[in-house]
């Protein structure tokens, strides 16, 4: 199976404190795989070296079916290859309303000149209306972000990462903040992506993450500490050691 | 004590001839041909006896001798001064200086030549350099480096070994030694003189050699086989083909050019009805037709005709062109030239420690400006454009404590602490009512600072007037330390670099030390973990800022002693102090240090390469930094970390 | 296009209608139509605050939307009044000259001609050259190109510098400041070219209409500023709504987001500043015939600090509220500082307000700032929304 994305021996010091050591890791065209870890444990570091956020002190990241690396690439070059990402903490832009929101992050071209002659279509605007539905927001499209609850702002953020339509989507903690029934709805939205694309999901949740129902790769101190069904993770002594049983102490 | 003796020695030698000789009129009369009408040979007995007398009266003597007031009663053959004051004739006795009235005919004068009047001037010399006062001495000595002349050299040699006061007597060789270099007898005494100055770094030594170096550009059809030569002139390097020809005709050794007003001016003075030459006039209106008309009168012989480009050329090429010694000697402009370069070497090397000096204490000035912005900036993350008026109520502090304490010394004194108190205060002040209640708008900050800023301006314009108020040093901050001849600090700018020296060790004991310190280390890094771990993030906050801008009016105090304090001198350092903390890095005691030390550096730096021009030097200055930042974004010393990544 | 957008956009349509109004009121007013009841120099100063309004707008775009605070866009107006002030003294100049010279015996040579302009434009700073940016000194069509080109160029070439380093916020503030510091310092000097501190003067003179009376001169001037500041509306108006206008405060609002969404954001925020900037030069253009003098002070940093606080008291954000900031105070400005005030008699102290406008300026600034932070815009929606 050919591989979406291929991150190999990646390493990254801050000030001396290996955030990520030596790691590797690598996702498929379609799948659905949850990364879970114990705090500090680099997840969002990873995020950010796929991103184009920090650069690596060493190792590689290759990307696509032509083997491109990510390493060079700025943040808007990568994210217009496909790759998307959800923030930790709820990033939606607050002073704007949903569909301007939505309408920000659809898949069109990028540049100053083609947006500032940017022209409302009837497509546009349908694919719009089709994010909005799947993330149950269709009747919020005019009010302002900021409005709206922490739930329908993650939600948001996730319907802005649909819409840039990417081949990799990376989810930072989706459900943190969630009541039970949102954290159901997530688990659908992120399922339904997953059929046509990569997603990639960071969760603390052990519930949320078997509701997935998917691979799972376990973070420890920088790198894979293991990977597999949820219940294999689970069972292995070394992941009870550092990570579960500290969460469940 | 050795000088007691030397005086004892001087006087001991002096002592026979002196007693032989009891009076100058005895002297005089033993000499009576050689004084009333005194040759050039002959005046050299009576000079050596006056001379060896040591009597005090001889210089006045000789000087009135020079001057030609000398004259012999023909009555009795004494000599006296006169003095004529219209028609009557006073004359003075020359070792008394009693007075008595007399008439003119029976009196003869004494009439020295030229050639006497000078070896009687060379005598006065001595007789001064060998003076028991050593004022005197000194002012002598003083007088022959003023004028260098040839005939000082004999006189200056002679008196050295006599010379009881060391300082003087060290003066005298160098001055010998300049002189020799200048006027030494034989072309090896001089090249020998002149290698001994190559260790001198003092202007006038400097002076000495460019004189013996002194040239002149000339211009011959040859060069002349005697001449000196500095060096030749190539024409289009080392001057330009029109230069060349404009110094041949001011040689006189080709034609003037006709220039384009002198064209003008025929063509004016020769206009014919509406013509010139037949040229119509409302054509004149380009060099070129101007140029024509003209040819057209030359051919008529009515103004002498143009020189043309070939005889240009040719007349330039005819002719040599170079610079040219005044001195004929190339042995000695040699050792001038090699002497002088040798200084020059060490004149600039000398410069660099000087200019070093220059940007230290600079670099302490910004340091001092910036380094309470620095910590506020760092821990607050904002910008208080109101830090140059802090500064500036530093110094006005300082400037009213001097109005109540007169005494500098202790108004200084009063004025640092006061001054920190005020502006400790007014820091204070202002985060309570406006910073506190903008936390996270940066620029808001920045603005409403900014308001805050132009209030205070115009207030203490209002209070103490537009016109700059003085800020007085005490007297032992009046002067300079010296080095040598080049370099030199003032001891103001000593104060002020000792004063940054002990903020920095103030500073960085508060924060490596203290436990106000720490909270201040710990909010700088992360401000959300340091409250929770129960640091009082709002105290911290108050007391940086008034810790800034207590530093700040200190600052005042010390720049105003050196520059003026007006209601803006806040808003000239404000600029350079953004950008001491900018290229510095936030957050930084060393930080803003090397920020202080590059922008002082670079200052003085762009300053010396273009020395004529300051504003051009601060304009490059800021170039620079606004480089300097795309390279290093972070600064200097960039604080690592979550806290800095956004 | 531009129709839906004005249709969209109904506040743009009340701005200009109003705008038109005012310009046709007082152009009947002024002295031009023999009411007289607006002075001649009242007209000048209207359109001054217009060209002032003009600018602000860009910088309301510049701050208030793209969250840049530049405070560097009044240096990019000086410039544009630098540089068509260099054609209307140089035009002028060679005017006078070429009557001077008419009553010669022998016409001149261009060599003579242009010696006697540079001796009459640069006798003041001891020199008769010159320099090389005059080179286009004396068309009209060229130094009008240099109006908007070297404001453009300058702040892409700025730009491009800092955008890409990635400097933000209060660093990104007091760069911008650094430039228009160095920009100052360097026209100070003698041999900028620029006549050092004397600046350009008799810029009030139209050369070839010196017949033409102040009066006309004046509210022509003043009714190109308002189409000026018209089109610079409606310019403006449509680049901050849309999809342009949504990345824009994107960009203010959260950089990182924007450039996570793909797009390049270093190319948004450096067109804004440099159409910005240009529009700034205009503004420039327009003001400096007007104000009839220009001098290196005007670029100081300070200048361009006040066009924030301009910004600030109006209210950010808005393009309307730009305007009111920039008509507002720098008429308050004029009528405090022009002694148009009436002191305040304490009875131990008088207030006299040419003293004490710039305290109680710097005091309101802070009020406006802590307590107001939308400005005199803000207050606008306030009272426009309560009833609804
Ligand atoms: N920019 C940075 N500077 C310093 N340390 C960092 C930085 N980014 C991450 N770290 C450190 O790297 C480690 C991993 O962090 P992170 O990836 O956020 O963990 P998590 O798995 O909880 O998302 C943490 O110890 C964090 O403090
Ligand atoms: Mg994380």
């Amino acid at each position: 199976m050919s591989m979406l994305l291929e991150v190999s021996g990646v390493s990254v010091t801050f000030d001396g404190f290996r955030a990520i050591n030596n790691l590797s890791i690598n996702f498929a065209t379609t799948e659905l795989r949850a990364i879970i870890g114990p705090n500090g444990a680099g997840k969002t570091t990873f995020m950010d070296i796929v991103t184009g956020k920090t650069k690596p002190d060493e190792g590689q990241v290759i990307w696509g079916e032509k083997n491109i690396s990510l390493l060079g690439m700025s943040e808007s070059q990568i994210a217009r290859e496909g790759i998307g990402r959800k923030f930790q903490k709820p990033t939606v832009f607050e002073a704007q309303t949903v569909r301007q929101n939505l309408a920000m992050a659809l898949k069109t071209p990028r540049g100053p000149f083609a947006v500032l002659m940017h022209k409302k279509t009837k497509p546009n605007a349908e694919r719009i209306e089709d994010v909005a539905a799947r993330i149950g927001l269709s009747d919020s499209l005019t009010r302002v972000a900021g409005e709206l609850s922490h739930g329908q702002k993650q939600w948001l953020e996730i319907g802005m990462l649909l819409a840039q339509e990417p081949r990799l989507m990376l989810v930072d903690e989706p459900a943190a903040g969630m009541t039970p029934e949102e954290r159901e709805k997530t688990t659908d939205i992120l399922k339904e992506a997953a059929k046509t694309r990569a997603v990639v999901v960071v969760e603390h949740d052990m519930e949320f993450v078997r509701r997935l129902d998917c691979k799972v790769t376990v973070l420890h101190e920088g790198s894979v500490l293991a990977e597999g069904s949820l219940d294999h993770v689970t069972s292995n002594q070394t992941v009870i050691d550092v990570y579960l049983g500290r969460a469940h102490a | 004590m050795l000088r007691l003796l030397y005086l004892a020695l001087a006087l001991w030698f002096t002592m026979p001839v002196a007693a032989a000789a009891q009076s100058l009129q005895d002297i005089l009369q033993t000499h009576q041909d050689e004084v009333l009408s005194p040759g050039r040979r002959s005046v050299g007995v009576v000079l050596d006896d006056l001379v060896a007398s040591g009597l005090p009266q001889a210089l006045p003597f000789l000087e009135s001798w020079r001057d030609r007031e000398i004259v012999q009663r023909d009555s009795d053959g004494l000599f006296f001064r006169v003095t004529e004051d219209g028609d009557t004739v006073t004359l003075q006795d020359l070792d008394t200086g009693d007075t008595l009235t007399a008439s003119e005919d029976d009196l003869t004068e004494s009439r020295p030549n030229g050639g006497v009047r000078r070896a009687i001037g060379d005598a006065l010399v001595q007789f001064q350099l060998s003076d028991p006062d050593i004022a005197k001495r000194k002012a002598a000595v003083e007088a022959i480096a003023r004028s260098m002349d040839a005939s000082q050299l004999g006189p200056l040699a002679a008196s050295i070994d006599d010379e009881p006061d060391a300082e003087l007597k060290e003066t005298k060789t160098r001055l010998v030694g300049m002189l020799g270099a200048l006027f030494a007898e034989t072309t090896d005494a001089r090249v020998s003189a002149i290698e001994a100055l190559s260790g001198d770094l003092s202007v006038d030594v400097r002076a000495v050699l460019n004189r013996i170096l002194s040239n002149s550009e000339a211009v011959a059809a040859s060069v002349p086989e005697d001449a000196n030569i500095a060096r030749m002139l190539v024409v289009g390097e080392d001057l330009t083909a029109t230069d060349a020809y404009t110094r041949l005709v001011e040689a006189e050794l080709a034609p003037a050019l006709i220039t384009k007003l002198q064209i003008r001016e025929a063509l004016v003075a020769n206009i014919d009805g509406d013509a010139v030459s037949g040229v119509p006039v409302a054509t004149l209106n380009t060099d070129a037709a101007r140029a024509l008309a003209y040819d057209l009168l030359a051919a008529d012989g009515t103004v002498p005709p143009r020189v043309d480009e070939t005889t240009q050329t040719e007349a330039v090429a005819a002719h040599r062109f170079f610079v040219q010694y005044a001195e004929t000697d190339p042995a000695i402009t040699d050792a001038a030239r090699a002497a002088l370069d040798n200084i020059e070497r060490n004149v600039a090397l000398n410069q660099s420690v000087d200019l070093g000096l220059d940007a230290l204490s600079l670099a302490s000035i910004y340091f001092l400006a910036a380094i309470g912005l620095a910590i506020t900036f760092g821990v607050m993350g904002v910008i208080n454009m109101a830090h140059g008026e802090f500064i500036m109520m530093g110094a006005y502090t300082g400037f009213v404590v001097q109005q109540f304490v007169p005494d500098y010394t202790l108004s200084i004194i009063i004025a640092l602490p006061l001054a920190f108190a005020i502006t400790f205060g007014a820091g204070v002040l202002m985060e309570r009512a406006v910073i506190r209640h903008l936390y996270h708008r940066p620029l808001e900050t920045l603005l409403a600072t900014f308001g805050i800023s132009i209030a205070l301006q115009q207030l203490a314009k209002n209070i103490f007037g537009t016109q700059a108020r003085p800020l007085t040093s005490p007297e032992w901050l009046d002067g300079a330390l010296v080095f040598n001849d080049v370099v030199a600090i003032s001891y103001i700018r000593v104060a002020i670099f000792v004063l940054a020296l002990v903020f920095l060790c103030i500073i960085l004991f508060i924060l490596k030390r203290t436990r106000l310190g720490l909270e201040v280390r710990a909010v700088t890094q992360n401000p959300g973990m340091a409250a929770s771990m129960g640091i009082n993030t709002d105290r911290i906050n108050m007391l940086t800022f008034g810790l800034g801008s207590g530093i700040a009016g200190i600052a005042g105090v010390a720049i105003g002693l050196y520059a003026q304090v007006t209601s803006e001198m806040g808003a000239s350092y404000i600029v350079q102090s953004f950008m001491t903390v900018v290229v510095g890095g936030v957050g930084n005691v060393w930080g803003t240090l090397a920020g202080a030390s590059l922008i002082g550096f670079l200052q003085k730096g762009i300053e010396w390469l273009n020395p004529s021009n300051t504003l051009a030097a601060q304009t490059y200055m800021i170039l620079f930094i606004i480089l300097f930042i795309q390279f290093r974004p972070k600064g200097i010393v960039a604080l690592k970390g979550r806290a800095a990544a956004d | 296009m531009q129709r839906s957008f004005l249709a969209q956009n109904p506040s743009v349509l009340w701005f200009i209608a109003i705008l038109a109004v005012f310009t046709v009121v007082v152009t009947l007013m002024s002295e031009v139509t023999g009411v007289g009841l607006i002075s001649t120099s009242f007209v000048k100063t209207l359109g001054k605050t217009l060209c002032l309004c003009l600018v602000a707008i860009a910088m309301d775009v510049v701050w208030g939307y793209c969250g840049i605070l530049s405070l560097g866009h009044f240096a990019f107006f000086g410039i544009g009044g630098y540089a068509i002030g260099m054609w209307l003294m140089y035009a002028r100049t060679e005017g006078i000259v070429m009557t001077s010279l008419a009553g010669q015996p022998i016409p001149p040579t261009p060599a003579e001609i242009s010696d006697a302009i540079g001796n009459q434009i640069f006798g003041v700073v001891g020199s008769s050259e010159f320099p090389m940016i005059w080179a286009f000194a004396d068309s009209l069509a060229l130094q009008l190109l240099m109006v908007v080109l070297v404001p453009g160029l300058l702040a892409l070439v700025f730009g491009w510098l800092a955008f890409r380093s990635r400097v933000t916020g209060v660093y990104l503030s007091i760069l911008t400041q650094a430039m228009t510091l160095a920009l100052a310092l360097y026209l100070f000097q003698n041999d900028s070219g620029l006549r050092g501190n004397n600046g350009l003067s008799g810029l009030q003179n139209i050369p070839g209409y010196q017949d033409v009376s102040q009066a006309t001169v004046s509210i022509i001037f003043f009714i190109a500023s308002a189409l000026a500041l018209a089109a610079g509306y409606v310019f403006f108006a449509w680049i901050v709504s849309g999809k342009m206008g949504s990345v824009v405060k994107g960009i203010r609002d959260n950089e990182a987001r924007v450039r996570f969404l793909g797009y390049h954001v270093e190319s948004y925020k450096l067109f804004i500043f440099t159409t910005t900037a240009v529009v700034a030069g205009i503004a420039g253009a327009l003001y400096y015939p007007q104000a009839g003098i220009i001098n290196p002070g005007e670029i100081a940093p300070i200048a361009s600090i006040y066009l924030a606080v301009w910004v600030a008291i109006g209210g950010r954000g808005r393009l309307y509220g730009a305007v009111i900031g920039a008509a507002f105070v720098s008429l308050l400005s004029s009528w405090f500082t022009g002694g148009g005030a009436p002191n305040i008699d304490l009875g131990f102290y008088v207030i006299q307000w040419t003293d004490w406008w710039l305290v109680l300026l710097g005091f309101s600034f802070v009020a406006v700032t802590l307590f107001f932070p939308k400005g005199i815009g803000g207050l606008f929606d306030y009272l426009v929304r309560k009833p609804s």
